[in-house]
C-alpha cells in the first residue's frame, strides 16, 4: 500500500516537496543544536524545558484523541464513524512521532536516548511515559495499517485485530494520563501539582483532536474526493463542544481554587499567566489571545446554528486548536517554572533555532499524515467506494 | 508456493530483528564488578564515612560579599563560569533571605535576618524527587545519604531540574571548557548537555578530606558531619540551636540544616 | 514471485558487494605499520617499578573494558580500590590514575585509536593533560 504514496496529484507533489523542505530546514538546525548545545535555544536554568516539551505535551493529547472516533465505532457500533477510524489512527501515528521527535531533539546528550532501555528506572514516570507511547504508536500501526488493507481488500478486518483495537481504546486514556502525571507529581512546582491535571489534559486532547480531524476531514474533501459525511462530522463537532466546554469548566475550577483560597505562592503563577509578573507579559499576552479564541469559538460551537454549518465550524475548529495550543503547550509550560523555587523570574522566548525546528518536526508530522491520508484516499479509490 | 513481495520483506524484517537480538542481550546484561573494596585505606588516609551525611550553614556568619564557599567548590570542581544567567551553572551560591525561605519571610521580619546572604547548594533530601524522575538513573541516592550525579549515564531530559524543589540542579547548555577558569586536573568536567550538582564533595570523603565549601568558609558557617552520630559536630549545633529546612512541608527530608 | 528487472538487480547486488567489501580488497598486499605509542612521559620515567595496573596484553585488549568497570565501581557503588590480577592496589580513575602516568595522549592513545579508528569521547571531560601543560 506504500507505493500508493509514490503517485499523486501536482498539488500533492508540491505540498510533499514543502514539507520536505521544512523538514530539512529543521534537521539543519537540529545539526547546529547539536554542535553547539542547547544553549542555541531559549531554555535556561530557570526555564528548563520550553518549547519543545511543550510541543510534545500537546500532541501526545492529539494523539489520544482517536480514542473519539474508535471507542464509539468498536464499542456503540456508532456506524457514522466507521469509515473514518482509520483517519484518527493515522493522526495518532503522525502524533506520536513528533511527540518523540520533540522529546528527542530537547534531549543535551541524544546519542544517550537508549539508555532508557539499557538502564531503565521503574519509579521514572518518564520512563513509563516512553513505554506507554511507544507501544500506543505500535497499536495504531497494527490498526490502522490492518483495517485499511482490509479494505484494499474488500473484506471485513481480520478478527485478531479486534482485541488490538479494543487495548488502544484505555491506552489512550493511560498515554495522556501519564504525561500529565510528569507534570502532577513533582513536589515544587504547585502550577501543576494538582489532581485535574490529567482530566484537563483529557477534556483539552478530546476537543482540540477531533477539532483536527473535522479540519482534515474538510480537506480531504475539498481536495481528495473524500467524504465523511454529515452525520460524523456532527457528532465530531458535538464532541469537541462538549470537550472545550469541559476544558475551559476544569480551568474555572483550578481558578476558583487557587484564588479563593488566597494561597500566595499559588496565586503567583496564576498572576504570571494571565496578567504577567514584574513586566513579563509575553505569555500572559498568549493567553489573551487564547481566551478571546477560546470564547469565540464557544459561541460559534454552542450555537448548533453555527456548530452545523461547515465554514463556521472550520472556523471553530482553528480557534478551538488555537486557544487550546497556547494555553497547554507554552501557556502551562513556561508558568510552571515562573517564578523559579527561588522566587526568581528568568523570561523565555524561543530562538530561531528553536522555532525552526519545531516547525521541522510540525513539517515532518503533516508529511507523515500527507503521506498517509494519500494512501487512505487512494485506497479507497481504488476499492471504487466513494 | 513463492512468497509475495510482502511476505519477503516482514520475513527479512523479522530477521534483520532476530539477528540483532545476542548483542541486545550482552549490552542489557549487567558488567561484572571489579575487584575492589570501599576504603582506600590501603593507598593513603582513610575516607570519611557516615551513616548519613549532612550540613549545617550557619547564616549568621555569613558576610554579605563573601563567595568563598563558592569559589573554593566551583575551583575544585572545574564548574565553569558563564556570565549570561540564562545558562549558568552553580553548585553552591548566595541567596536572599527572602529568596531560600519565602515561606518564614514577612514584612516585619528582624533586619539581620532580612539582609541575610544564605549559600544555597543541593540538599541532598531523604526522599528526592529528582531520583524519583530521571529515566535512566543517571542521579542516584547513596547510602550514606548522597544524591549523586553519574555524568556518563545522563542523557540531559532535564526532568530532574523540574522536578527539584530547590532550584539546586543546573544543566550544562554549552561545552563549559572554554568558560572554567583554572582546569583542576584531579578532576573531570563535564560535557555540554548533562545536568551537574553538588555532590557534597564525595571524591574527598574518599581521601579523608572535608568538603571544599566547608575548608574554604574563614568564618566557619559551613559544618559537615553524620547526623545520625551523636557525637558529630553537626548534631552537637542541631541540638544547641534551633534549625530550619528549606520547604520542609513538601517532604523531600532534605540535610541541609539553616541556623539564621 | 518474480523477480522484475533482473538486469539491473544483479548489476546492483555486484556493485554492492564490491562497494561493502572495499576495506578488504582495496589494501591487500600493503604492509601498513602497527602505531608506535611512547611510553616515555617524565610521570613513567620517575617509576620504580615501570608497570601498569595490568599486562600490556592485557590491557591492550581490555583497557575500555577496564575503564568501563572502574567507572561503574567508583560512581556507582563508592568502591575505589583496585586489586590487580598479580595482587599490586591501586585507585581506580582514568584521571587520577591512568592519566597521571600516560600524560601524552598524542602519542599514546591517539596512536592506537586513529589507527583503529575509533574516536572514544572521554576526553570531553576526563581532561587531557596535554591540554594544560
Amino acid at each position: 500500500m506504500l507505493e500508493k504514496a509514490l503517485t499523486g496529484s501536482r498539488r500533492y507533489g508540491i505540498l510533499v516537496v514543502i514539507l520536505l523542505a521544512l523538514f530539512g530546514m529543521g534537521v539543519y538546525f537540529y545539526l547546529r543544536q547539536l554542535e553547539y548545545g542547547l544553549g542555541l535555544t531559549g531554555m535556561s536554568r530557570d526555564v528548563s524545558w520550553g518549547l519543545y516539551i511543550s510541543q510534545f505535551t500537546f500532541l501526545v493529547g492529539i494523539a489520544a484523541s482517536a480514542v473519539m472516533v474508535v471507542l464509539p465505532y468498536y464499542l456503540h457500533d456508532y456506524k457514522a464513524f466507521g469509515r473514518i477510524t482509520v483517519l484518527g489512527e493515522f493522526l495518532a501515528i503522525a502524533a506520536v512521532i513528533m511527540c518523540v521527535t520533540f522529546i528527542f531533539v530537547n534531549l543535551g546528550q541524544p546519542s544517550r536516548v537508549l539508555y532508557v532501555m539499557f538502564y531503565p528506572s521503574f519509579t521514572s514516570v518518564l520512563f513509563w511515559d516512553m513505554v506507554v507511547v511507544s507501544v500506543y504508536l505500535v497499536l495504531n500501526v497494527i490498526t490502522g495499517w490492518t483495517v485499511l488493507s482490509s479494505v484494499k481488500e474488500g473484506v471485513p478486518p481480520p478478527a485478531w485485530v479486534k482485541p488490538f483495537i479494543y487495548l488502544s481504546i484505555p491506552w489512550a486514556i493511560s498515554i495522556h494520563t501519564v504525561t500529565a502525571f510528569i507534570y502532577a507529581g513533582m513536589p515544587g512546582r504547585s502550577f501543576w501539582l494538582t489532581a485535574i491535571m490529567a482530566p484537563r489534559f483529557l477534556a483539552a486532547a478530546f476537543a482540540s483532536g477531533p477539532a483536527l480531524l473535522i479540519l482534515l476531514c474538510f480537506i480531504l474533501r475539498r481536495f481528495g474526493g473524500f467524504d465523511a459525511g454529515k452525520k460524523a462530522i456532527d457528532a465530531l463537532a458535538t464532541i469537541v463542544t462538549y470537550a472545550f466546554l469541559l476544558t475551559i469548566f476544569f480551568v474555572v475550577v483550578e481558578l476558583w481554587t487557587v484564588f479563593y483560597s488566597q494561597v500566595p505562592d499559588d496565586m503567583e503563577h496564576y498572576r504570571f499567566l494571565f496578567v504577567g509578573l514584574d513586566g513579563y507579559k509575553t505569555i500572559a499576552h498568549g493567553m489573551t489571545v487564547a481566551v478571546i479564541s477560546a470564547a469565540a469559538a464557544l459561541i460559534l460551537l454552542i450555537n448548533p446554528r453555527t456548530r452545523k454549518k461547515d465554514s463556521f465550524l472550520a472556523v471553530a475548529c482553528v480557534l478551538v486548536f488555537l486557544s487550546l495550543w497556547i494555553e497547554k503547550g507554552l501557556g502551562l509550560m513556561v508558568t510552571g517554572f515562573t517564578p523559579s523555587p527561588l522566587g526568581h523570574i528568568t523570561r523565555y522566548t524561543p530562538t530561531g533555532t528553536e522555532m525552526a525546528i519545531a516547525i521541522g518536526i510540525w513539517a515532518m508530522g503533516f508529511l507523515i499524515i500527507t503521506v498517509l491520508y494519500k494512501i487512505f484516499l487512494s485506497v479507497r479509490e481504488a476499492a471504487e467506494l466513494d | 508456493m513463492a512468497p509475495t513481495r510482502r511476505e519477503f520483506l516482514i520475513i527479512a524484517g523479522l530477521s534483520a530483528i532476530g539477528a540483532a537480538c545476542p548483542p541486545l542481550g550482552r549490552i542489557i546484561a549487567k558488567e561484572t564488578p571489579s575487584r575492589g573494596s570501599h576504603l582506600p585505606g590501603a593507598l593513603g588516609a582513610p575516607a570519611l564515612t557516615a551513616k548519613r551525611w549532612a550540613m549545617v550553614v550557619d547564616a549568621s556568619k555569613c558576610c554579605s560579599d563573601c563567595t568563598d564557599c563558592m569559589t573554593a567548590c566551583h575551583e575544585a570542581h572545574n564548574v565553569p563560569a558563564i556570565a549570561n544567567t540564562m545558562h549558568e551553572v552553580k553548585w553552591i551560591w548566595p541567596e536572599r533571605f527572602a529568596n531560600v525561605f519565602p515561606a518564614e519571610s514577612h514584612t516585619h521580619i528582624q533586619e539581620t535576618v532580612r539582609k541575610q546572604i544564605i549559600p544555597v547548594l543541593c540538599n541532598h533530601c531523604d526522599n528526592p524527587p529528582c531520583v524519583r524522575v530521571c529515566p535512566t538513573g543517571a542521579t542516584f541516592r547513596r547510602a550514606d545519604g548522597i544524591v549523586m550525579m553519574d555524568s556518563h549515564r545522563c542523557i540531559g531530559c532535564k526532568i530532574c531540574l523540574a522536578a527539584c524543589p530547590f532550584g539546586a540542579r543546573s544543566i550544562n547548555f554549552v561545552n563549559p571548557r572554554p568558560f572554567i577558569r583554572k582546569l583542576n586536573l584531579d578532576f573531570p568536567t563535564r560535557t555540554k548537555g548533562v545536568i551537574e550538582k553538588c555532590n557534597f564533595c564525595e571524591e574527598r570523603l574518599a581521601r579523608g578530606i572535608l568538603p571544599a565549601c566547608v575548608m574554604a568558609c574563614q568564618e566557619k558557617a559551613l559544618v559537615f558531619g553524620d547526623v545520625e552520630d551523636p557525637n558529630s559536630k553537626v548534631r552537637q549545633i542541631l541540638d544547641k540551636k534551633f534549625s530550619i529546612r528549606r520547604r520542609a512541608e513538601l517532604g523531600t527530608k532534605p540535610h541541609v540544616y539553616y541556623i539564621l | 514471485m518474480k523477480l522484475y528487472s533482473r538486469g539491473i538487480i544483479i548489476a546492483g547486488i555486484v556493485v554492492f558487494l564490491a562497494a561493502i567489501t572495499f576495506p578488504f580488497w582495496y589494501d591487500r598486499g600493503k604492509t601498513i605499520a602497527p602505531p608506535a605509542i611512547e611510553l616515555d612521559t617524565p610521570a613513567i620515567e620517575k617509576l620504580a617499578d615501570k608497570r601498569c595496573v595490568e599486562d600490556t596484553a592485557f590491557m591492550r585488549d581490555n583497557h575500555m573494558k577496564l575503564l568501563a568497570s572502574w567507572r561503574e565501581s567508583v560512581v556507582r557503588k563508592n568502591i575505589r580500590v583496585y586489586t590487580s590480577k598479580d595482587g599490586r592496589v591501586f585507585e581506580m580513575g582514568l584521571t587520577g590514575n591512568c592519566l597521571k602516568c600516560h600524560e601524552n595522549k598524542s602519542r599514546f592513545c591517539d596512536r592506537c585509536h586513529d589507527y583503529a579508528g575509533v574516536k572514544p569521547n572521554c576526553w570531553n571531560c576526563h581532561i587531557n593533560p596535554e591540554e594544560v601543560l
